[in-house]
Order: C-alpha cells, then structure tokens, then sequence
C-alpha cells in the first residue's frame, strides 16, 4: 500500500508540471529522462532480471517508432490508436526472435546478445526499403489536448508510461514470475528441474520486454517528428540502456531508472555543452569503471542484507502418514531406458522399479549410470528412448519442469545452488513451482519449516558461497524437500562428509520417509546402505542387474563380479 | 535476370569482401574461442588501424606500415588482456568493456580524424587487370591474399605447433590444461597480441580498399559476427570460409534483388544455422 501510495504521489506531482507554465524546455528534459527510464526499466525485466543481455532494444524501440510514423503519416490513423499496434509490433517481433533463439539452450549470454545486436541492423534495413524508402518519415500526428501544450501532452504520455513500466518491473520483481527469472539468471538448468517453465517465462519476459520499449518508441515517433532509419536504429540506444541499467544495478527493480536519469543528466549536459564527443568518451569510461568497480551497480552497493524473520506457521505440519507404509505397489517403472553420450552408452535398457514408500538404494561401481538415471527420470536430459511411467505418468519426453510438477524432486550431487539467491529464496523457490503453486509467502513459510529441518534456520539470509560443504548438501536437500516431492532421488548427499555428519544425514533421510515420501538413494557409502534402505538395485554398464533385500543382493555372485571384478582362484 | 558477366563480376566481389570479412572475423575467432572475451574493441581497433594507416601513408607505403603497426597492435592486444583478464572476469563482462572501449577509440578516431568519410589515395588503387569480362583490382587482390595467407598460418599454427596444441587443449579445458603444463597466462597473451596484429593487417585493407568513418565501426559488427558464429569459434579457416559464403551470397542477393537488401543476408544464414543445426553451439 505504501509504495502503490508513492507511485500515485510521484505521478501526481510530475504530472502537475506542464500546468504550471514553465518554459517548454523543462517538459523536454523531462521527457527526454523519462523515456531513458522506460527503455532502461524496459530492457532490465527481461536482461537484469533473466541475465539474457539484450542489444537489441533499440530495434524494438525503433519497431515502435516507425509503427506509429508509418500509420501516421501514411494511413492517416489517430496517433493514439498506434500506440497498441507499435506495443503489439515489436512485442510479435520479440516473440518471434525468442521463439527461435530459445529453443537451443546453449545460446545463453554472448551469443543472445550478438544475435539481438544483429536483428537492429536487419530491422533498419527492412524498415529503409519497405518502410522508409530513404529520406525518413515526417510524423504530423494530432496531438490530443491532454495539457496546454503539446509537448506537455507527449510528456504527460510518457510520465504515465514510465510510472507503468517502473511499476510493472516491481510487481515482476516480487512475483513468482520474477522469482523463476531471477532463478534461471542464476543456474537454468536446475530451475527447469525445479519446476520453473524456463522456455516460457523467457519468451514472457521478452514480449513484455519488448511491448513497452515499443510503446515508448511510438510516443517517441510524434515526439521527434521526422524518423529517419539511421537516427532510430542506433546502437547507441542499446549501448545506453545496457550502461543505464548496469550503473544502477540490474538486480533491482529500481537500478535501471535510477541509472537512466544519471546517464541521461550527464549525457544532455555535455551535448548541451558542446561537448558531444567527451560524453561519448564519458559513457565509454564509465560503462569501464561500473562494470569493473561496482558489478552490482548502485542500488547493488547500496542495498543492505535485509533480515528475514520466520513467520508462525500458519498450516499444520506437513504429513503423508497414510501413505508411509510400504504397500509394494509401484510408484515409478523404469522399462528399457537408453541414454548414450557420443557412442558412450551410460543407460543401457535399463528396467527398475520402485515402489510407493520405499527407501531404494541405487548403486553400482562409478559410471555405471545411477547419476544418468536420476538425471533421465527428472528430465535434466532426455532419454533416447524405452518408458518411465510414475504414477500412470510418462515421463520420458516431458519437459523437466512438468516432472517437477508431478511430484518429482532430486539433490544434485555437487550442490548446485542458486548463488544470487539466500538460502531462504534457494528453498522457497520449489514451492513456487510444484504440485501446489504457492504465493512467495506460503513459500517462504514452508521454506523455515526445512530449513529448521535441516538446521539451517539462523543461515537463511546467508548466500551458498557462505555456506560449507556440509551445509551446501543440507541446502540442496532442504530445496528438494520443500516441494514435498512424493517422489525423491538423492544423488550422494553422503559423500564428502565426516562420519559425524553423516549420522545426522542418515537421520534425515529417515524423517523424511517417515514422512511419507518415497526415496531413490544413491550411495557408495555402504553402511549407509546397509542401514537405509528397504531393497537396492545394482546397476552396471547402464543395466540393472540385480534387486532385493540389501544384504542378500550384494552376496549375488553378478553383484560381487560388477564390483570386485571375477575371482579366478 | 542480370546477365552472366555481371553474375561473375559479383561472385568475384563476394569473394574480395568475404576475405576481408574473414580477416576480421579471425581474430574475433580466436579471443573468442581460446580466450573466452568476446572483443568488440575488434572492429575499432582494425578502423584505428585503418586511419594510422592512411596517416602514415604519406610518407610510407601502404603496405611498409605494417611494419609499425603490427608490433604496435600486438602490444596493445596483450594489454587488453591483462586488462581484461584481470578486471571482466566473464564472458558478458569482457563484451560491455570491449563495447566501452570501443566507443571510446570512436570519439578519439572522431577527434583526430573527424566524422567525415576519409579515402586513402595510393597508386595501388589505379591498378587493375582485366581478366576475360572481369575486373580485378589489385587493392582487392591483395586483401584476398593476404586474409588466405594468414587464416592458413594461423591453421597450420594451431593445427601442427606445439604452441597450437596448447592453444587447442586450452580452448576445451583451461584449467585442465594449466594442471598439465600449459602456460596458460604467456598463451593468453600471445594469442590476445596476435588477434590483435590481425586487426592491424585488417586496418591495411580497409584503409585499401573502403572509404573510412567513424561510424562505420559497428557496420561490421553483425556480418563479421555472424561469420565467426557460423564458421567455429577458436577456428582459423571457419570465418574465412563462411565470409566467403557470406560475401558471395550478399553480393548475389545485390545483383539481383537490391543493395539495400544485402545486410539481410548473414542474419539469415544464421538463424538457418541456428534452427538446422542447433549442436554446432
């Protein structure tokens, strides 16, 4: 409410301007200082937020321009009326680039943004012989009379815009859109295995991205007056709005329109100055210095940690007990699973089943492909083929994070958390995105209650790089449980840790069967074995070879060959 | 349907500007594939070539100046990496600095030699042979020849040196080659130096043959890119061979449709690339 009051409160008093009858120079420098921020604030919800650096704003921004230049000036159309199109244009066109781009996951960072660098010049080029034609467009738009004049008008447009667009940046911020964002910034991969639907929320972020830098160009068409494509098309626009959003840090919904008006203050006072060519030097040296001296920008310096308090829990403590008992019914069925990596096969028709309550213990000398089989059941890769049903599901060819959905979760052996994120958002993000979509404050409720669990309560605020190794395996494990997985593989949560550790690790996963999940282990740690596990499944060269009661299957002769190699005495 | 001659006369301007486009693209290549920096500063350098080239050429042979800025480049080329290496920890950072540098290196080129087009006159540019139906400019010429001979040094550099297996064991595994031996920091900066001679030699044929300005800097940026992307990182030979592709397809697509339409051509190489063959990334 307070901060819905404040955006009301600048809007009011920024919006009184025009009426007060000062010269036109300052709706102008106003204008000219909102429209950085909307490109800037613009830019950040897909690239600050999602860290997919785009240089290629200003060809959005320029399909918004010349949407409405042509409508204008061509067809006659109400100025008004383009701005939905110009929006909607260089949304599609986002789109369109994201649809393709996306697809290889591969193409994170560099190659995004070259290929965003690139889509300007092919835009100016469209635009120079469909559009254009050469000399540029003369926009005479009918203003309407939303202020005495009619720079005040446009400057009234853009003030309504970029109040939106900031506003928008920080309902992205804190919802569960953002957070996905911010998660997949970080380690996409793992957020897909988490349940964010990373291909959707970058083509999202990206149309949204695009849609407000189009609006801004389309204001900005009758602003201007007379387009041309080398004026519009610039790469300094997306030079600037990179600077922009870097100088007052990508990571706050804030950073950018604060390093908007901080740029553009600097930059209009050396052009007013006669002094364009040192402002560009000026832009360059400090583009040098933000990114060497302050990588998180001014907001990222400035922001302290802030404190987080656990909540009283609202619900009951979360049981499965019902369904605890083993029943010997089969939770997940494994027939024929093959995966292989360039000629190496790591999943050779490898059948399995487990059955709804058990502990298994997966296990197998190294390589044998109990790491593949927990990363092929939980979509991390795709399988080449065979079938993975769990509970009347298949999975084999859905996208990881519907497997995440159905009730699936998994630990990574190294711990791979999200390193931007406390420990608290680490945890609270499975929820978010599993069975049950939570709000952000459910999930955070549920997050205290594992990391008490797993007692890491009083590190919540702390980032993983604080974390040590013993703590970095909790965390993993504390993400996993959050989603309150029916269905949960450990990959070797065990190793690496001191016998003492362990017995409180062994503790853990006890409490959690205890609490009705079903739980795939693997371990090479035998004792733990021994101890845990209800039947184990040994796996070598990618096949199951043999399953039972633990002690009785590491007596089979197949089971003693795998490890020990054969005996010839 | 433009005729047969003037097909010809276009596939072989192709070829001319796919060299140069090759050239470019192949210190782009290296500090990209072997480094990890992605360099825009690239392109103002080779333009900041282009221009001490002319200043020069005053009182030297075009191609004499080599001789000075070549070592000159190279240095600059290791100072860049110590700089980057020790300050734009990841890729994305070594691209915005090399973006700021690179409007740097324009305001001072704008400075010096001001925004206007600048032509370097030589005697080199009246000869030219007459082959058949076809032009050849010797400015053009030398440009084709010395981008082969260099993507081809380089290749055999990589290809049967040990320098060159260092260079390849470092572009799969940094650190694993660092633990086995590899100089990785003299190799950084050996081939950051060379990237950067490169741009030199490819100042020298801009300087040759395009009129320079300033701004057109970043018109190289998207095709030389896109040549890079579709011919191999860390490769020698790969820019090379898809600036060819990239150049004759441009100047078909100029002949037949119109000029204004060529800058569409490598995009859509490289979506095709992207969507075909999504491995190659």
């Amino acid at each position: 409410m307070r901060v819905a009051a404040g955006f009301l409160v600048f809007a009011a008093v920024f919006a009184a301007i025009p009426f007060l009858g000062l010269p036109a120079f300052y709706e102008t420098v106003l204008y000219l200082l909102l429209h950085a921020v909307v490109l800037a604030t613009s830019w950040n919800i897909l690239s600050g937020y999602s860290g997919y650096f785009s240089f290629g704003h200003g060809a959005f921004f320029g399909a918004g321009v010349y949407v409405t230049a042509a409508l204008v000036a061509q067809y006659n159309w109400n100025f008004l009326a383009t701005l939905p199109l110009a929006a909607g244009a260089a949304a599609g066109l986002g789109l369109a680039l994201g649809a393709i781009v996306f697809r290889v996951r591969a193409l994170r960072g560099e190659l995004f943004a070259l290929l965003t660098l690139a889509i300007t010049f092919v835009l100016a080029t469209v635009m120079l012989n469909k559009v254009d034609g050469g000399p540029g467009i003369q926009v005479m738009a009918d203003i309407p009379k939303l202020a005495p004049s009619a720079s005040g008008t446009l400057y009234l447009l853009m003030l309504a815009i970029a109040v939106g667009t900031v506003w928008i940046a920080r309902a992205v911020f804190y919802s569960r859109f953002g957070t996905g964002l911010f998660a997949l910034h970080d380690d996409e991969d793992v957020a897909e295995v988490m349940g964010v639907p990373t291909y959707r929320f970058k083509l999202a972020a990206f149309a949204l991205s695009c849609a407000l830098a189009g609006l801004a160009g389309g204001i900005h068409a009758v602003f201007v007056s007379y387009v041309t494509v080398a004026e519009t098309f610039s790469i300094a626009l997306a030079v600037n709005v990179v600077l922009m959003s870097a100088l007052g840090g990508t990571r706050h919904w804030l950073g950018p329109a604060i390093g908007a008006i901080v740029i553009t203050a600097l930059l209009y006072g050396f052009t007013a100055g006669q002094a364009p060519i040192l402002g560009r030097v000026l832009v360059g040296v400090i583009l040098i210095a933000v990114i060497v001296l302050m990588p998180e920008g001014i907001l990222g310096k400035l922001r302290k940690r802030r404190r987080s308090s656990k909540p009283k829990p609202r619900s009951e403590p979360f049981s499965n007990r019902a369904l605890t008992a083993i029943s010997g019914e089969p939770i997940l069925v494994a027939r024929d699973v093959r995966k292989a990596f360039k000629g190496v096969q790591a999943l050779s028709d490898a059948s399995l089943e487990v059955r709804r309550g058990e502990i298994l213990g997966l296990v197998g000398p190294n390589g044998s492909g109990k790491s593949t089989f927990i990363n092929v059941v939980s979509g991390h890769y795709p399988a080449d083929g065979g079938s993975i049903v769990f509970e009347g599901r298949q999975l084999v060819g859905a996208p990881a994070h519907r497997i995440a959905r159905a009730g699936i979760a998994r630990t990574y052996q190294i711990p791979r958390p999200f390193h931007h994120l406390t420990v608290l958002q680490n945890v609270a993000l499975p929820p978010m995105f599993g069975q049950v979509t939570m709000d952000r404050a459910r999930a955070e409720e549920e997050a205290w209650r594992w990391l008490e669990f797993t007692r890491l309560a009083d590190k919540a605020d702390r980032y993983p790089a604080e974390l040590n190794l013993h703590q970095r395996k909790f965390l993993e494990l504390a993400r996993a449980l959050a989603s309150r997985p029916r269905l949960l593989f450990l990959d070797e949560v065990l190793s690496g840790l001191t016998p003492t550790e362990m017995d409180e690790a062994i503790r853990l996963v006890r409490a959690i069967r205890d609490q009705g999940a079903t739980i795939v282990f693997v371990e090479h740690v035998m004792r733990a074995v021994l101890e845990l596990t209800d039947r184990v499944v040994v796996l070598t060269y990618g096949k199951a070879i043999a399953a039972g009661v633990p002690r009785e299957v590491m007596r089979d002769p197949q089971v003693v060959d795998a490890y020990l190699g054969t005996a010839h005495a | 349907m433009p005729s047969a001659t003037l097909l010809g006369q276009s596939i072989l301007s192709g070829v001319f500007i796919g060299a140069l486009y090759g050239l470019l693209g192949l210190g782009l290549s290296l500090s990209w594939g072997m480094l990890r920096q992605v360099n825009l500063a690239h392109f103002a350098l080779a333009f900041l070539g282009g221009y001490l080239t002319f200043q020069l050429s005053g009182r030297l042979d075009p191609f004499a100046t080599l001789a000075i800025t070549v070592p000159l480049f190279f240095l600059a080329g290791m100072a860049l990496h110590w700089f980057l290496s020790r300050y734009a920890a990841d890729m994305l950072n070594t691209l915005l600095v090399t973006f700021g540098l690179t409007t740097i290196i324009e305001a001072g080129i704008q400075r010096v030699w001001t925004a206007d087009f600048t032509r370097m006159e030589t005697h080199y540019a009246d000869i030219r042979w007459k082959i058949g139906a076809f032009y050849i400019p010797f400015t053009e010429l030398a440009t084709l020849v010395l981008a082969m001979l260099l993507c081809t040094a380089m290749w055999a550099l990589i290809r049967f040196t040990d320098f060159g297996r260092a260079a390849r064991a470092m572009t799969e595994d940094a650190a694993m080659a660092a633990a086995f031996g590899v100089n990785e920091k003299r190799l950084g900066y050996v081939i950051s130096g060379l990237a950067a001679a490169f741009a030199a030699v490819a100042g020298l044929c801009l300087a040759l043959t395009h009129t320079l300005a300033p701004v057109q800097i970043y018109a190289w940026m998207g095709v030389v890119f896109a040549g890079v992307m579709i011919g191999g990182l860390g490769s020698a030979m790969g820019p090379l061979l898809a600036g060819f592709l990239i150049g004759v397809s441009e100047a078909l697509t100029m002949a037949i449709t119109a000029p204004t339409w060529a800058p569409l051509v490598s995009f859509s190489l490289l979506i095709a690339i992207i969507l075909f063959r999504p491995a190659r990334f």
